[in-house]
């Protein structure tokens, strides 16, 4: 729209009633404006950008944490609630803090990205912890043979794959044992 | 006293201290913010337990904030302790876990149920990390902590997240400051995932050209690899101070000698100093005794003196509350009478 064009009175839709929402969209970097009235804006969906509390939530957080999540499937994440100590999203965006631990589990597709984001990575290469991790330990090393294994069999080293083949089997075995 | 503050490890001229701290949650169990008083104080509980079983070695002595006083919890903050967001009003169910060295500390039911940290002087940042590693170890023999295959060690906030790990050196960079390369330093260690905080961490300012170098992200890397990635930073920083010291020993020799002695000359003869002025002063001070400009009878060293001008320190020395105007008062004469060692009876 040219910038001499008048803002019209009355809704461009309807054409009946008088023009209250200035409402302009940007898809793929082309503008389009759109004057309406208000009911004509609501079912063209001008409001549901406007009041759903999901935007708003990853406005907050995006200004806290200093980025905005994706936001392309639901607009209900605000609404989920942490099974285990009953806490929101809502409120972790307008905190920067979890509740609990199982949070991670309840909010992850939102968490991810955000992880991505903010640590560049969503994978620990660290420390297990020796408990708890015993059996994650088995496992990351098993990933970690399987990457050998596969170098192994490109590189046409069948006596080191099959090395690496056994060491992975007995490593499941005697984890499934436990 | 503190074990890390007096001199000594690698670089410690430059390198006033290492740091390394662990972010812990137990699992299953809502982060401290949550809490509710009989919750918050069966964590504090549970983690005083913990450290009872630990091998008598690490010396560790449990403290509820509740039975500190104010004063004493500000002296906390400033050796690094504790934080401000742990001391602060009202204490509800946080509480420290200190060894007599202050080399190691437990922050109770900050933001996340457990910080770990350690402090050692000089460039140590690895030595460090070990023993913190090694108390890890022992404190989950009987703690299950919050863990995620992917996430790693789960925290109240994800900037946490993955190893809990935050390394820090504190570095006094005077040279640096002077011939005004430090800008353009830290916009490079920005880039590499460096932050640069003044001395009491985040939001502080900095005083006596002493800076807060740590890694920024805690997920992606293993331990060891954020504690290597970090001291070699260190390396670099500490040659390029040296390397800007030479040079203004070589192009302003005359300039250097007269700012150094004139810190002297105020600091041994004010009587009234504020802590900025302290600070500023000491860092000159501290650069002209590193370049053998002068000579400091006292035996206390930098990092000392600068937890000397702080009020908590004043305060408790005082044994009582002081106005600003006692404190800058008491600031001058503790100052002096360490700079000139009357302790030792010269004089």
């Amino acid at each position: 729209m040219s910038p001499g064009n008048p803002v019209p009175l009355s809704c461009q839709r309807c054409q009946r009633r008088p023009a209250s929402v200035h409402f302009t969209r940007v898809v793929n970097g082309e503008k389009s404006e759109r004057y309406l009235c208000e009911e004509c804006a609501r079912e063209e969906g001008a409001y549901h950008f406007m009041l759903d509390p999901q935007l708003t939530v990853h406005n907050v957080l995006g200004g806290l944490i200093g980025q905005v999540p994706e936001s392309s499937h639901q607009g209900t994440s605000s609404q989920v609630v942490c099974p285990h100590c009953g806490y929101t999203y809502q409120r972790f965006a307008e905190t920067g803090r979890l509740g609990c631990d199982r949070c991670y589990e309840t909010f992850r597709p939102q968490l991810d990205p955000l992880v991505r984001r903010i640590q560049g990575a969503v994978t620990h290469h660290g420390k297990i912890p020796g408990r708890a991790g015993a059996r994650l330990k088995v496992r990351q090393q098993v990933e970690h043979l399987r990457d050998q294994l596969h170098q192994a069999v490109d590189a046409e080293a069948f006596e080191e794959a099959a090395k690496l083949r056994d060491e992975i089997r007995r490593l499941e075995v005697s984890s499934t044992e436990e | 006293m503190t074990a890390w503050m007096k001199n000594g490890g690698p670089d410690s001229d430059i390198v006033l201290s290492s740091r390394v701290r662990l972010a812990r949650n137990l699992a299953h169990t809502q982060f401290p913010q949550r809490l509710e008083g009989d919750q918050g104080k069966a964590v504090m509980n549970q983690i005083a337990q913990a450290v009872e079983t630990l091998k008598p070695g690490w010396q560790l002595q449990w403290q509820p904030l509740s039975e500190v006083s104010a004063i004493d919890r500000q002296v906390l903050v400033e050796k690094h302790l504790a934080s401000p967001a742990l001391v602060q009003d009202p204490v509800r169910f946080e509480g420290v876990v200190i060894d007599p060295t202050e080399t190691v500390s437990l922050m109770v039911n900050e933001e996340d149920h457990l910080r770990l940290q350690v402090f050692l002087s000089g460039l140590q940042l690895n030595e460090a990390w070990q023993l913190a590693n090694r108390l890890d170890d022992e404190l989950e023999r009987v703690l299950d902590f919050s863990y995620d295959a992917n996430f790693g060690y789960l925290t109240a906030c994800p900037t946490n997240l993955g190893t809990g790990l935050r390394a820090s050196v504190m570095v006094h960079l005077p040279a640096l400051v002077l011939t005004r390369h430090v800008p353009q330093l830290f916009t490079a260690l920005a880039q590499i995932g460096v932050v640069v905080r003044g001395l009491y961490g985040e939001g502080s300012d900095v005083a006596g050209n002493i800076f807060q170098i740590s890694n920024q992200v805690s997920l992606g890397f293993s331990e060891e690899e954020f504690i290597h990635n970090l001291t070699v930073v260190a390396e670099q920083i500490v040659g390029r101070e040296r390397n800007a010291r030479y040079l203004l020993t070589q192009s302003h020799a005359l300039e250097l000698a007269d700012r150094v002695g004139r810190a002297w000359g105020v600091l041994t003869h004010a009587r009234i100093i504020s802590s900025e002025e302290a600070l500023r002063l000491l860092s000159d001070v501290k650069l002209g005794e590193d370049l053998g400009l002068l000579t400091v009878p006292g035996k206390a060293s930098f990092s000392e003196l600068a937890l000397m001008t702080r009020s908590g320190y004043l305060m408790k020395e005082a044994g009582r509350e002081l106005s600003p105007g006692e404190r800058d008062e008491l600031r001058a004469s503790i100052l002096q009478k360490n700079l000139l060692a009357h302790d030792e009876g010269e004089q």
